[in-house]
């Protein structure tokens, strides 16, 4: 138990840490590398949750693959331009009153709720009951998910084709 | 670790992400700050999941993870597309349909 809260709060700083450092880095490419270490901290989250095939999952499709494709972006854009890609920030002050009063908000309402119940312990495998439900009740939601990803590699290979 | 604190740390890297949405001015940029966001409602319904004992929210952030892999691909082409046309990625210099 005590593992547990350990492992929660070393990869909630991590991932708090990580996020701070990618709105607040100077240099794009170290925005996205922070952004992988954000992805694979919420992983370890998910791995305090018994949620173990959604943080493979979220190591391989997200700390993976986009964070491939963005390196892969920014080095053909910058390819393009022949120049580093500027990465600022404007209106920050603004910005962080919003997002800090949008925090307050959050932060109080999920206090007073009171939803601090104690976790159930498991009955069977999550992940076996993930994949069970995926291909019976969510069946039709799964294979429409197969057609948009199809739909958005054909978009996005449209977009990127060679100019004529 | 109760539920109240996974959406705490959900809150906090949700306004994080929407910190940087606001502020960055490269289009690669603010995509990287949906990102965050788009990860720390998957934290809310993996919590929401464990908690109530049910896999459906699972399930759900299964299918968001995978739709927001897509969107990071048709984002990046439409970046890149915009690079082509306009030699910028500043979100301000994308003004075609100003009237």
């Amino acid at each position: 138990m005590t593992l547990e809260i350990a492992a929660f709060w070393a990869f909630a700083v991590v991932l708090a840490g990580a996020g701070l450092a990618v709105v607040l880095s100077k240099n794009l490419f170290h925005s996205v590398l922070w952004l992988a270490l954000a992805l694979v901290s919420t992983a370890g989250v998910f791995l305090t949750l018994d949620a173990e095939f959604l943080a493979a999952v979220q190591v391989l499709l997200y700390a993976g693959g986009v964070v491939t494709v963005v390196v892969f972006a920014i080095v053909v854009t910058e390819r393009l331009v022949g120049e580093r890609l500027s990465h600022t920030s404007r209106r920050v002050a603004a910005g962080a009153i919003v997002s800090a009063a949008l925090l307050v908000f959050l932060v109080r309402a999920v206090s007073s709720a009171r939803i601090d119940m104690p976790k159930p312990a498991l009955t069977a495998d999550l992940t076996r009951q993930i994949g069970m439900s995926l291909l019976t009740r969510f069946a039709l939601p799964f294979e429409l998910l197969a057609v948009l990803l199809l739909v958005g590699l054909l978009a996005a290979s449209y977009f990127a084709r060679p100019e004529e | 670790m109760g539920l109240s604190a996974y959406l705490t740390l959900a809150a906090v890297v949700f306004c994080i992400g929407l910190f940087g949405t606001m502020t960055r001015r490269n289009t690669v940029g603010i995509l990287l700050g949906i990102e965050l966001m788009l990860n720390a409602v998957n934290i809310n319904f993996v919590a929401f999941s464990r908690f109530s004992g049910t896999e459906i929210g699972m399930v759900f952030t299964l299918f968001a993870i995978c739709i927001t892999v897509a969107e990071v691909a048709l984002g990046l082409a439409i970046v890149i597309l915009l690079f082509r046309t306009r030699r910028s990625a500043t979100a301000d210099h994308i003004d075609w349909l100003r009237g």
